[in-house]
């Protein structure tokens, strides 16, 4: 294994392995926090949208994994001053990160694992969908690291830090239409609904398994979009996250 | 050592200065200039606030100065902090054991984080908790230990490592007297084969464990060097503790002060002292005669600076 791959291993162990293997009731938390919106629209739409949960179920959890990445990282930089020990070692941000955000997949593991299974059985996509959803979660979970990461060296306090983590989680991934079609919202409010990437990424899970009809243009317009938007993250946290404070 | 060159030389400071954004123009660190041997134990010693964690996170590369250059070993902390990281290992002040963890996985991931393979960094954490005692405990979770023995556990953290340069910040700060000891005891070995950079506010334990002594107020340095270039600065090198209740004897030459413990120190020259201990010891009384102490230099440089900020 390099040594880019033993620090990011060591960030896995720390952020998810350890916690997971000494302290296992976490991992009902994971599971739990997604499947609980699939059941509801499930129950509430009597299983019409239950395709739309599923998929929803995916891009909060991946949209979740990465803002739970900002409370974890500032909770180990605030509390632990781990940040500090890791920065005066030859540790790349880069790998520091890319660990935690994999530490964060892997505690999604349960959830992940549940939502595949209902999958197989409700949406049963083919190769190309299959492929086709997984690039909208992977955008989803890349940008929400790269907002994680930067907002976590920017925190000094760890409430504040879970606070904006929930509050960020809300407006993306519960409020936006990920669990439902779009057309469920009114007319006036589903303008402020495109002002969220989560909707997107929803829009094009929904039309790839067949479950919305959308026009090429508007698959195009929403796959550009995710992109710019994940890509733009990324460069914010390239530029603006402080891994040495100033 | 693993494989990198050993670094020898010197850690410079050259009008290292930091404002904090949110200080509305306070300065934390005020032209800070000294050299040291990178060698042995360097303690910076000063009250709260005054600047002794901020030039520590600035010389471990993880706080960016407002003005001014520090070098390690040549190194500049701020255009070759990729460079001085490979030599350099922190213990920050407040760091915590994580509590999911055991003393062993603590160790261990660090040591991946250093670019150790899997199966070296697992012999080394058993060996460097075997170092400072805590072979028994290497496999229970941090939360199950004492305050005292999760600070062994970052001790051994930086240990394994094998890094040249050490900065620890208030490592013993909490900790009870024979948890103290024990860590001073690791922390001279430590310092065997390595620089370590040590603030603290126990100016008896800088006394003890420092090679050299910076004393920082108010972000500046008001007295550097070893102990007894320190305690040149004062003029009288004799201290005289008299704990009796007693008439004391005239003191031609020197400084009284009366303690409102009841105690009586007398700052005096080396034939005084031995003069007023003989005129003492007839009269029965109880003292203790010593160099001065670092407590007596930092009260006379710290008080000394404080009254003339006062005027």
């Amino acid at each position: 294994m390099s040594g880019w791959g033993r620090e990011v291993l060591a960030s896995v162990l720390v952020n998810s392995v350890y916690e997971m293997k000494n302290y296992p009731v976490v991992l009902l938390n994971t599971v739990l926090s997604p499947l609980s919106f699939l059941i509801v629209i499930t129950f509430v739409s009597k299983g019409q949208l239950i395709g739309e949960a599923i998929e929803g179920g995916f891009i909060m959890s991946m949209f979740q994994s990465g803002m739970s990445l900002q409370g974890d990282l500032s909770h180990l930089k605030n509390d632990f001053k781990l940040q500090d020990m890791v920065v005066s070692s030859p540790t790349t941000p880069s790998a520091y990160v890319a660990g935690m955000a994999l530490g964060e997949i892997i505690y999604s593991i349960p959830a992940l694992a549940v939502l595949t299974i209902l999958a197989a059985i409700y949406i049963h996509p083919g190769a190309v969908e299959s492929l086709e959803l997984l690039g909208v979660f992977l955008l989803m979970f890349l940008g929400s690291v790269a907002i994680g990461f930067t907002l976590s060296t920017f925190s000094s306090d760890i409430v504040q830090s879970f606070a904006f983590s929930r509050l960020i989680s809300t407006v993306f991934a519960t409020l936006p239409p990920v669990y439902y079609p779009i057309t469920y919202i009114p007319l006036p409010f589903r303008y402020a609904a495109y002002l969220s990437p989560t909707t997107y990424a929803g829009e094009i899970a929904q039309s790839s398994t067949g479950l919305v009809q959308l026009s090429t243009t508007d698959i195009f317009s929403a796959w550009t979009v995710l992109i710019a938007v994940s890509l733009a993250l990324l460069l914010i946290a390239v530029k603006k996250a402080r891994w040495r404070d100033v | 050592m693993s494989g990198k060159p050993m670094l020898s030389g010197t850690l410079l400071c050259d009008s290292l200065t930091k404002v904090y954004r949110e200080s509305k123009g306070k300065k934390a660190l005020d032209s800070v200039s000294f050299e040291v041997p990178s060698q042995g134990i360097f303690s910076l010693i000063g009250m709260n606030g005054a600047g002794k964690t901020t030039l520590v996170r600035i010389l471990a590369t993880q706080l960016t100065p407002t003005a001014g250059r520090a070098t390690i070993d040549g190194l500049d902390v701020m255009r070759e902090a990729k460079k001085i990281r490979e030599h350099i290992a922190c213990i920050p002040q407040e760091a915590r054991t994580i509590p999911w963890m055991t003393p062993k996985q603590t160790v261990l991931s660090y040591l991946l984080w250093r670019g150790v393979s899997y199966y070296e960094a697992g012999r080394k954490a058993s060996e460097a908790l075997a170092k400072v005692g805590l072979e028994a405990q290497e496999n229970v979770l941090n939360r199950h230990l004492s305050g005292g023995t999760k600070r062994k556990v970052l001790v051994a953290t930086v240990l394994s490592s094998e890094a040249d340069i050490i900065f620890l910040d208030e490592p013993t700060t909490g900790l009870d007297p024979i948890s103290r000891q024990d860590l001073w005891t690791s922390l001279t070995r430590l310092a065997e084969n390595r620089f370590l950079i040590l603030t603290t506010h126990y100016l008896e334990e800088a006394e003890r464990l420092a090679n050299f002594i910076g004393i920082l107020h108010r972000g500046k340095v008001v007295g550097f060097g070893t102990l007894d270039q320190l305690r040149s600065i004062l003029k009288y090198q004799y201290s005289l503790m008299v704990t009796s209740d007693i008439r004391l004897p005239v003191v031609r030459e020197g400084l009284v002060n009366r303690a409102r413990t009841g105690q009586t120190q007398i700052l005096t020259d080396e034939t005084e002292a031995y003069e007023i201990s003989r005129l003492l010891l007839e009269k029965g009384a109880k003292f203790s005669m010593s160099k001065v102490s670092l407590e007596d230099i930092f009260f006379h440089l710290v008080h000394g600076t404080a009254q003339e900020d006062s005027e």
